[in-house]
């Protein structure tokens, strides 16, 4: 069984949705019960990391999520979810994240060019810069979705997978069980239902 | 590098798609879960659904059926029509919509815009403008494109913007319909005065007006098109391959 952590951010009727499309068992819950029996945890998100962060940490879900991972339980983060597993975020401030990999999440206007819009909004290509079983089915240059305004720096040691866009950015990152998509996969059609199959059939 | 998008618009009404010639005769085309799921598997980039007739009588929209096709299509789902308040965002979105289009609901209540992307950020929230020529300035329509609301077009746009409008799609009733190419003239204007993604709609006949687009207007994101797609006078796939060929950047 997936567990999706609905900690009351963002819609997570599609991601729930795309998991029952290939196949697998998934549920969105915020028990903690649930959670610890599920075999693979996925973290979502959208909107702001402040926000985020202060919902995740007020359930007590914070400390809770990074037990859960100590235990070698697949954990994946999309979009701010992915985001959020990082050390600290420069969104608006300087707020801690899980600190479950190691980065920072900075805002995108640093580091691409003058005149490239941010949002960074639509389908941008993967650049695979590290075999990892996420993306054992995507093949070089494949498209995704992406929805962003900062992006993960400091982070080349997980880094799995990049975009162009007027600078490499994070796309993925993997960390030993710790997953991370920039991109949203149940957004990015068959190539983003690839992602989440290698996911949920990853041997535990 | 990002890629250009390619947009079938949905408009429903009772519950099948429909399109009309200058917003007017509109025609039974299909029933829109069976349509997007098609377009989803050929290479749509993003889907869009409009309720055509929300904004006139208030009617809402049909929920079971964007439930169903977001059940079902894993691509970018954008929903307009009859969007008044943030309880409309909530209830689109909690059906599965990715984004949400406001037009008459923005005229109506100038702060729509801007609480709804504080509740969901400025990439939920799309602004969907009805252009068209007034007296040599372009002006904002309401209501489906029948009631001029004598505001000029583009400063109101940039305000929406300002706002916390995350992509603009952009309407011309003078082109909509017509399948003589896209307004060109209005968009350039459009894209001069903001810096989120702009998508063209209204005027799309043929492969070409897509190519005439993107490579004179390179701040152009995306194009947005409905009866072309639908009664497959072009086909999505044709017209991204002709894409790429171009060297425009196009997801194959």
């Amino acid at each position: 069984m997936i567990a999706i952590v609905d900690y009351g951010v963002g819609n997570l009727f599609s991601l729930k949705s795309s998991f029952s499309a290939v196949g697998a068992d998934v549920t969105v819950t915020s028990d903690r019960k649930v959670l610890r029996d599920a075999d693979k945890i996925i973290l979502p998100g959208v909107g702001a990391f402040k926000d985020a962060a202060m919902k995740l940490s007020s359930t007590g879900l914070s400390d809770f999520l990074c037990e859960e991972a100590k235990t070698g339980k697949p954990l994946m983060g999309i979009c701010l979810g992915m985001q959020m597993l990082f050390e600290k975020s420069y969104e608006y401030g300087e707020h801690s994240g899980l600190g479950l990999i190691k980065g920072t999440v900075r805002p995108l206007s640093g580091v691409i060019p003058g005149g490239l819009k941010i949002p960074h909004i639509g389908w941008n290509a993967l650049h695979i810069e590290r075999k990892n079983p996420l993306l054992s089915e995507i093949s070089e240059g494949e498209c995704v979705y992406f929805v962003h305004s900062y992006y993960a720096a400091d982070c080349s040691e997980s880094v799995i997978a990049t975009t162009e866009y007027g600078a490499p950015i994070t796309a993925a990152v993997a960390m030993d069980n710790v997953f991370g998509c920039q991109f949203h996969p149940e957004k990015s059609g068959t190539v983003g239902l690839r992602i989440l199959k290698a996911f949920a059939e990853m041997k535990v | 590098m990002i890629t250009k998008r390619i947009i079938p618009c949905l408009d429903v009404r009772d519950g099948r798609v429909v399109k009309g010639i200058n917003f007017e005769g509109l025609r039974d085309v299909s029933s829109p879960v069976a349509l997007a799921e098609y377009y989803s598997s050929c290479g749509a980039d993003e889907l869009v659904f409009y309720d055509i007739t929300a904004s006139s009588d208030g009617r809402k929209l049909f929920t079971d059926i964007l439930r169903e096709t977001a059940r079902k299509v894993f691509i970018p789902l954008t929903v307009g029509g009859g969007i008044n308040t943030v309880e409309d965002f909530d209830r689109v979105l909690k059906c599965g919509a990715d984004k949400v289009s406001v037009n008459s609901g923005a005229i109506k209540n100038p702060d729509l815009i801007g609480e709804a992307a504080k509740l969901y950020g400025n990439q939920c929230v799309v602004l969907s403008a009805d252009v068209k020529r007034v007296g040599g300035e372009f002006r904002i329509f309401a209501k489906g494109g029948r009631e001029d609301t004598g505001m000029e077009a583009i400063g109101w746009i940039r305000r929406c913007a300002e706002n916390g409008a995350g992509e603009i799609v952009v309407n011309s009733i003078d082109t909509d319909g017509v399948k003589g190419g896209f307004d060109l003239e209005m968009l350039n204007a459009v894209c001069s005065a903001v810096s989120v993604p702009v998508i063209a709609s209204g005027g799309a006949g043929k492969i070409e007006d897509f190519i005439t687009l993107f490579k004179t207007l390179p701040g152009v994101d995306a194009g947005l098109a409905a009866s072309i797609f639908h009664f497959g006078e072009v086909k999505i796939a044709d017209l991204k391959a002709e894409m790429a060929k171009n060297n425009i950047p196009t997801r194959i």
